[in-house]
């Protein structure tokens, strides 16, 4: 077979698996909701089941990103710095190991939510999934990105995008400060470790919506300047 | 005289392999890109190629044909001995040939332009002495291997920037690019009508005025353009394919425009690459039938025809399966990429054509995507390419030579 110069030019795209990774990233994350819920209904058998479909999703976004990871070489040409575009991937990667360990915390040590929490935590989790959606909006909008040469209209409305993202993030921000406000009160009423495993559980229901914010920040570096 | 016959069939036979082995392999370069956005589907390819790279070759072929024919090699070194010229021109076609084979089987991506001008230097140096090469010549050639894909890198990257600008960028890119699509059309064709009128119709006895020549670009121009504002008027908008991607009809009407960049990538390649195998037979043919090396004795009109002929065999034997192949490969090159990358191809390598410069379409056309790719325009781009190009000019040149020289001794042992 003859080789052709031309073929082997093209490489393969990253974008789209970064579409790909990021959409299961956003459907496993999209758990986590029904997943406190059970938690505040004390459902036992739907945190099992909302925790292995998260487990999952995991997964199977961590294919791709390993895929993807292996087939960019350093040899290759892309319209934005290939560290850059590496790092988003780590970060949409840790969006989605932030809802496993959630889901293994909750279920793993039989968490049961004290009812003063239940609905802020609620609260919580459901800021961090809409700053992934938020997050996976802006990366969906890779490919026109792309159309357009990271540049013009598109690239002003990629930034509103982030802007509304970094917003998102500060809700959840607030919403984390006042979770960990009710937990203090409560100390003295649960038990030590529980108390210290749930701070790490708001600190964790916080990150899902730090994550999301640093993927949009990074992604602003590829917008032309 | 029978040797000097049999001479001039086998030059035939080994002109008419080098031709179709260039429909065979080179052509689907030009082609693939318009497959691989599918702008064109691969039976349309075979059929635009087919036209365009017959028209190429015999209304603009003719320069480089004379640089083969009689730019490298200094007629005066052969003009004691005119039947060496004979056993040179054989012997480059073989070697090129049998070089063009062996590279294939290894999978090496070389070019036949390279190949060829490395065969006819090589049998000069080695079997005429190194004063029997126009060096200043052979240096402009080289020169141009270099500058033919940065500048339609180049080019690429300004037009690319323009169609950004002037539709992507605004407020409603689809009804600009129905507005603009049609001018851009006209542009392609009147810089192809343009160069060929002024330059490559000297070779058919066709000689316009300016004045002529302008108004048969003009008018070549406006119905290319006619004809392509008639097809983009019949594209609406289709809500559907804009669901995921908004800029999905904007790149159907830039589909039609890469038809037009087909067609000229078709014609460039077909008047430079031609001359590739029919420049010694030429030269072969015009010893033959006068017994010396006449400067001014015209190409044969059928020697022309039978490079033509011998292109579309090859294309139409081997040359649709490659284009298959790279299409397939390259669907990440969309319709407005296509359009910038073969349009600065096309001219570069239609100026090359005309100022007798056998260059490669395909380096030129890796040079032009890359253009297209400083602008930000494709999403990855394996460097490693350019490594291989330069690693097939480092081979080409000296196995090209080595071979040629070979095939120049055999003959010139058996019959002199």
């Amino acid at each position: 077979m003859p080789t052709s110069l031309l073929g082997d030019l093209f490489g393969r795209s990253p974008f789209q698996p970064m579409q790909r990774h990021m959409e299961l990233v956003r459907s496993c994350v999209a758990h986590v909701v029904p997943l406190f819920a059970a938690v505040a209904a004390g459902d036992g058998a739907t945190v099992a089941a909302e925790r292995a479909q998260i487990d999952d999703l995991e997964h199977q976004a961590d294919m791709i990103k390993n895929a993807l990871r292996a087939h960019l070489p350093k040899g290759f040409f892309l319209p934005v710095a290939r560290r850059d575009l590496l790092e988003i991937l780590d970060f949409q990667d840790n969006i989605a190991d932030t809802a496993q360990d959630l889901a293994e915390l909750v279920a793993e040590r039989r968490m049961v939510l004290p009812a003063p929490m239940a609905e802020p935590m609620l609260a919580l989790v459901k800021s961090g999934q809409q700053a992934c959606d938020a997050a996976a909006a802006v990366i969906a909008e890779l490919d026109e990105l792309l159309e357009m040469g990271f540049r013009g209209r598109e690239a002003s409305r990629v930034e509103t995008m982030v802007d509304k993202l970094a917003d998102q993030e500060e809700e959840s921000d607030r919403l984390e400060m006042e979770v960990n406000r009710i937990l203090f009160a409560l100390e003295g009423e649960l038990d030590p470790v529980t108390v210290i495993f749930w701070y790490r559980m708001i600190e964790l229901a916080g990150d899902l919506a730090d994550y999301s914010k640093k993927v949009g920040s990074r992604l602003r570096l590829f917008l032309a300047t | 005289m029978d040797h000097t016959t049999a001479f001039v069939y086998l030059a035939i036979a080994a002109g008419f392999y080098m031709a179709w082995a260039i429909g065979a392999n080179d052509v689907a370069n030009a082609m693939g890109t318009s497959v691989g956005s599918r702008a064109l589907t691969l039976r349309q390819a075979v059929v635009v190629a087919a036209i365009f790279e017959f028209a190429g070759a015999v209304f603009a072929g003719g320069n480089v044909t004379e640089t083969i024919r009689k730019g490298i090699v200094d007629p005066a070194a052969v003009a004691a001995n005119p039947q060496y010229l004979i056993f040179g021109m054989l012997a480059a076609l073989l070697a090129a040939g049998t070089w063009l084979i062996l590279a294939t089987r290894a999978g090496w991506p070389v070019s036949t332009s390279h190949t060829i001008v490395g065969a006819v230097v090589g049998f000069a140096v080695v079997g005429l002495g190194p004063d029997a090469v126009h060096w200043p010549k052979v240096g402009q050639i080289a020169a141009s291997w270099v500058t033919s894909p940065l500048v339609a890198g180049g080019i690429a990257f300004v037009l690319f920037t323009v169609v950004r600008r002037t539709i992507l960028e605004q407020e409603d890119p689809f009804a600009r690019a129905r507005r603009y699509g049609p001018f851009y059309i006209f542009v392609v064709f009147l810089i192809l009508g343009l160069l060929t009128a002024f330059e490559g119709l000297k070779h058919l006895n066709i000689d316009l005025s300016v004045g002529q020549a302008v108004a048969v670009a003009v008018a070549i121009g406006l119905t290319a353009a006619l004809i392509g504002a008639a097809f983009i008027h019949r594209i609406h908008i289709d809500p559907e394919a804009d669901r995921d991607f908004h800029y999905a009809n904007v790149e159907r009407i830039f589909a039609v425009l890469q038809i037009c960049t087909a067609c000229s990538v078709a014609f460039a390649h077909g008047s430079n690459d031609v001359a590739n195998a029919i420049g010694p037979l030429a030269a072969v043919v015009n010893v033959a039938a006068s017994g010396n090396v006449a400067q001014a004795s015209p190409i044969p009109p059928w020697v022309m025809l039978l490079g033509a002929g011998g292109i579309l065999a090859g294309l139409a034997m081997w040359g649709y399966r490659i284009i298959e192949t790279i299409g397939r490969k390259i669907t990440e090159l969309t319709p407005t990429r296509g359009f910038a990358a073969e349009f600065s191809t096309a001219t570069t390598i239609v100026v090359a054509s005309l100022t007798g410069m056998p260059v490669s379409t395909t380096h030129t056309l890796v040079g032009a995507v890359l253009g297209v790719g400083l602008a930000r325009g494709i999403g990855a781009l394996d460097l490693r390419v350019i490594g291989g190009i330069l690693v097939s000019w480092l081979i080409t040149l000296p196995a090209g030579a080595l071979l040629a020289s070979f095939f120049f001794f055999f003959f010139k042992g058996l019959f002199s």
